[in-house]
């Protein structure tokens, strides 16, 4: 498998990332480069193994259904780079 | 419009429900409704730099309470998954779902239509978090977040593509919220956006096994608008279908006002979600006890009321199939009944008096204070000949605006029927008195006569003479 | 600095005995940071005023014989990812760079509750993805043992601030490696704990089925005496293990008879500098002559780790940091065309290149038709690189080897092959995917730059990751050299 300049389009644009054509021509390079070397896992077979997504054997980690104080609007907005009316503003959404 | 004539429509419904649990899903936030924009948040649902997601085990019981409800098999091993996708009213970017291990598959419920059962299969039930709200401002160039309703949990229904009409879909979302209404696990209120429903939609020439292009209908907000919605989809793509054309694949969104679905292609890109499990959430293993303990705590579910109201009460299929439609209509007739044993009766008021009162004035049974109770009570006050059923009348009116049991009601105002024969007697002598005319007409033969000369009598006493006695009375006179 | 070269117990009993305040403590370290940090570069965001208050508080108590925390009075630096409240945490990332948290995370809630003093946040790379600091959005931290050198990374300032003596101990992060690899090219002593010892709730988040939290520290006592102050169980982490936390301390007994040590041949084969080896052999010896027995093992998937390494943590990392848009907080891109113009202008702006190296490899290894080949292959294999670790810890205690393949580079000299950058990790990957703990203590210099040693334990057996280090502390001198700066 090899990655495009197109695929690096279409992943920049997934990632919601504005790449000009220099970055492009690199990532495509070493993105290139790091996949074929992250192709040597397919030497490994893995067909029944079971994938870790923790090492950790824990399971059914829940609280309880309490209600805990939420923060005042000030913190909300404390970081807000635009705001309105206690909301945080943004361009509109397209519809 | 000869849709049905040419071609078999297919639909598939896609439901949200709210779960009303106190917290939200993965914080401690209060879920209530209609709080000031953004009170409800802290730095977990607002996505802040370095936050976890805890679950709510409420939630999770919910979710498998609406499963076991729907005829689901509840999932052994559950997990949760991201998916990735960038929107202002989703702050972390990405929403908490279940990809590919859902607490609950392969389930089903009944619906009724033209008097016809008919079984939809349930594909799928997963639990996953809300999203915030967006206001549009300044014409329509900015929008506002509100983030309070982020993190609410809920779960979503998807159906099998059973859905054969419209009218199918409005009794499918009609059963579907009925059974979460039994649950108590939602409020399902659409206006405050707590069920909400897309629907997939394909026609296909009768005998055509293969389904269809279909198109995703969005932003139907009532159970009315959907059925609206689809009748209009049908009929838009029929019309496609006879011009020799081709539907297109896509989301529609439908303009309840209008009438019409419109394309939202363009505007939305091709979605690649990139599900992968949540690392910062444990798996679910829910054990024979855990759904045990769930399946217990589950009610009596329309169906099972209303096979038992037919065969225990006697009551029509019709008049139990509308007094289970909702949980709180049921109770209310149960909770009658430990205070008549007159089923009949009792549904014979709730149909009549109670769901005409309601129908007419738009309101909700828990819009009106009067109880089973009170209504079994009534009951048996006219059973025991207390009231009259013209007083019956004024006492229910009375019932549902101020609550009051009836006997109160029948004191307070004096509407005890007059059942004694020597008061009664007086009066029927009187009214006799005054009119010979009548009298003389009935006693020639004309029966009709007495009604007018009990109207009298009725109107004497202010409807408080017990109508039965009055005649026997009456007629014992006229005759000697 | 003489003062911040006491131990724990030493800095407690001068307390004690009003040999010395907390006020001293702290003016002597934010003296330090202005006479080296010219040269160093450690610190992002200073807390000198509040630092000044807590210790003005702390010597107050101190005088009214109130109740000593754990790290009473300790001058600490914490971190720039790990989010503490009312102090900007930038993650060193030009996208945060305005960021004031309104909430601490729950390790540097426990700093506090144990009276430490927060001295500021340190330098890393950005969003803790690189192994030199060069990824700094801001500056690069430097080595104070050369300062023409990488500190390491990415807990780079974390390090560099501890060995140049500028506060007593400092919390890292490690995610493949980004505590341990900084200490070895500092000359210090970093602890990687078990996954899910110490809560992340609060670390900002990079790899979240990798990121741990622990201490750098002078010696492998404060080490524990550090970890003994921010493990346990958090409720806020879903993650975080509900286990019994033993005294790290007492586990200090310097007996180490019997131990039985695993070398893997993968960790000491081709690439690794000579003079790293060798300086592992030595430490073998000391080890041997203080009863310990160790044997060459293998850990046969160790050449698939950081491929593995690579695609997980990328994957989880373009999904944590997409919360980075622009919307709520962070710098907003001016004068946007629309929202989708907002969030790619904020977020190219915001990132530096590593950053967006790792996204575009993230976003790719999840998309779809990708999934299988690359992340939940990857997921399988970092079963197998566990089961070895399993394999080797059912007949030895502790396995042993280098920190890292090298001491520490020239700044400048790998940035533009992040593949090569990556093997530097070749050591410290494999324990980060199968969570056990593990400790780097200095155990040789080579050209004046020093050499960590990797200790690494069962899960959740710290004591005797700990108990190994210290008896091999205790009979060395590597620990004592200082940086001349």
């Amino acid at each position: 498998m090899s990655i495009t300049l197109k695929d690096v389009e279409h992943v920049a644009n997934l990632a919601r990332l504005e790449l000009t054509d220099a970055e492009k021509a690199q990532f495509t390079d070493q993105l290139n480069a790091i996949l074929k070397y992250a192709e040597k896992l397919n030497e490994l077979d893995t067909e029944n193994v079971e994938p870790t997504s923790h090492v950790l054997p824990i399971t059914n980690v829940m609280r309880d259904d309490v209600r805990k104080e939420s923060l005042p609007i000030e913190k909300v907005l404390l970081n807000a780079p635009d705001e309105e009316d206690g909301q945080i503003k943004v361009p509109a959404v397209l519809e | 419009m000869s849709v049905a004539n040419k071609y078999e429509t297919v639909v598939g419904l896609e439901v949200h429900v709210e779960l009303h649990t106190n917290s939200k899903i993965f914080c401690g936030c209060s879920t209530a409704f209609g709080a000031p924009p953004n009170t409800h948040t802290c730095p977990v649902c607002l996505g802040h730099p370095g936050v976890l997601p805890v679950l709510n085990r409420q939630a999770v019981e919910y979710a498998m309470k609406a499963a076991m409800a729907l005829n689901c098999t509840i999932a052994d091993v559950s997990k949760f998954d991201r998916k990735n996708y960038f929107y202002p009213d989703s702050p972390k970017a990405y929403q908490i779902s279940q990809y590919d291990q859902p607490i609950g598959e392969n389930g089903w419920i009944d619906i009724e239509v033209n008097g016809e059962t008919k079984r939809i299969g349930i594909t799928r039930l997963h639990l996953e978090e809300d999203a915030g709200k967006l206001t549009h401002v300044d014409g329509g160039y900015a929008s506002l977040v509100d983030f309070n309703r982020v993190g609410t949990p809920l779960v979503e229904i998807v159906s099998e593509p059973d859905i054969r009409t419209p009218e199918e879909a409005k009794a499918y979302l009609e059963k579907l919220k009925a059974i979460m209404l039994y649950c108590e696990v939602s409020d399902v209120k659409m206006e405050e956006g707590s069920l909400r429903c897309d629907a997939n939609i394909s026609l296909r020439p009768w005998g055509q096994e293969k389904f269809g292009t279909r198109a995703e209908l969005k932003n139907m907000n009532s159970f009315r608008s959907v059925q609206r919605g689809l009748e209009y989809e049908q009929f838009r793509q029929a019309e496609i279908l006879d011009s020799g054309g081709e539907v297109v694949q896509e989301t529609r969104r439908y303009d309840d006002a209008v009438g019409k679905s419109f394309s939202m292609r363009g505007k939305e890109e091709a979605h690649d979600y990139r599900y992968f499990p949540d690392p910062d959430l444990v798996r679910l293993h829910i054990s024979e006890e855990w759904k045990q303990s769930v399946r217990a705590s589950i009610p009596e579910l329309p169906d099972a009321r209303k096979a038992r109201y037919t065969a225990d009460y006697g009551l029509p299929a019709y008049d139990a199939e509308v007094i289970t439609s909702s949980k709180k209509l049921a109770d209310f007739f149960e909770d009658s009944l430990n205070y008549t044993k007159d089923a009949k009766a009792v549904s014979n008021w709730i149909m009549g008096d109670l769901l005409g009162y309601l129908n007419s004035n738009g309101l909700e049974l828990s819009d009106v204070k009067i109880t089973g109770q009170g209504l079994g009570e009534m009951i048996g006050l006219l059973e025991s000949g207390t009231i009259s059923g013209k007083i019956a009348k004024t006492v229910f009116k009375s019932m549902l605006e101020s609550g009051k049991r009836p006997q109160q009601i029948v004191e307070e105002q004096g509407l005890v029927q007059i059942s004694d024969e020597g008061a009664l007697l007086a009066v029927v002598d009187s009214i006799i008195e005054k009119n010979p005319q009548p009298v003389e007409d009935f006693k020639s033969g004309n029966d009709k006569a007495i009604g007018f000369l009990v109207g009298q009598i009725m109107k004497e006493t202010k409807g408080k003479a017990n109508p039965a006695l009055v005649n026997k009375l009456l007629v014992d006179r006229l005759k000697s | 600095m003489a003062l911040f070269d006491l131990r724990l117990q030493e800095v407690h009993n001068k307390l004690n005995n009003k040999e010395l305040s907390v006020t001293e403590l702290v003016d002597a370290s934010y003296a330090r940071i202005k006479e080296t940090e010219p040269a160093i570069k450690a610190f992002l965001t200073l807390n000198e005023d509040n630092a000044r208050t807590e210790a003005h508080a702390l010597d107050k108590r101190l005088g009214d014989g109130g109740e000593h925390g754990l790290l009473f009075g300790l001058p600490a630096g914490i971190k720039d990812n790990i989010v503490t409240e009312g102090l900007l945490t930038t993650c060193a990332s030009q996208f945060l760079s305005n960021y004031n948290p309104i909430y601490s995370a729950t390790s540097a809630r426990k700093l506090k509750e144990a009276d430490a003093v927060t001295i500021g946040k340190l330098n890393m790379d950005e969003f803790a993805m690189g192994g030199s600091n060069e990824n700094s959005s801001f500056y690069p931290t430097r080595n104070p043992w050369n300062t023409e050198y990488v500190p390491g990374g990415s807990s780079g300032g974390s390090a560099a601030s501890v060995a140049a003596g500028q506060v007593y101990f400092s919390l890292g992060s490690d995610t493949g490696g980004s505590i341990r690899q900084p200490a070895a090219y500092c000359g210090i002593v970093g602890l990687k704990p078990t996954y899910g010892l110490v809560s992340r709730f609060g670390l900002v988040a990079f790899a979240s089925s990798l990121d741990q939290i622990g201490p750098l520290t002078k010696n492998v006592e404060d080490a524990a005496y550090v970890l003994q102050a921010i493990a346990g169980y958090d409720a806020s982490d879903s993650t975080s293990a509900n286990v019994e936390i033993p005294d790290y301390t007492a586990a200090l007994t310097g007996d180490v008879k019997g131990l039985r040590i695993g070398v893997p041949k993968e960790y000491l084969g081709a690439g690794i500098d000579p003079r790293v080896k060798e300086a592992v052999m030595n430490a073998l010896k000391v080890y041997e002559s203080l009863g310990a027995t160790w044997e060459e093992v293998s850990l046969p998937h160790t050449d698939y780790a950081i491929a593995t390494y690579y695609l997980l943590a990328s994957s989880e990392a373009s999904s944590n940091l997409a919360r980075f848009d622009g919307v709520r907080y962070g710098v907003r891109a001016d004068n946007p065309d629309n929202l989708i113009d907002l969030y790619r202008k904020s977020r190219s702006q915001g990132f530096g290149p590593e950053v967006k190296r790792r996204i575009m490899l993230g976003t790719y290894a999840l998309s779809s038709g990708y999934y299988d080949a690359y992340y939940l292959k990857a997921q399988k294999v970092r079963t197998l690189i566990k089961q070895d670790f399993d394999n080797v810890f059912n007949q030895y205690d502790l396995i042993i080897g280098p920190t890292a393949p090298t001491p520490a580079f020239r700044i400048g000299e790998q940035i533009g092959d992040p593949l090569t950058m990556y093997l530097n990790d070749i050591c410290t990957i494999p324990v980060s995917l199968a969570g056990v703990p593990a400790i780097s203590v200095p155990c040789g210099t080579a050209d004046g730059l020093p050499i960590g040693l990797q200790i690494i334990g069962k899960a959740f057996d710290e004591s005797t990751v700990l108990r190994a280090a210290h008896a091999f502390e205790a009979h060395t001198d590597h620990h004592k050299l200082r940086p001349q700066l």
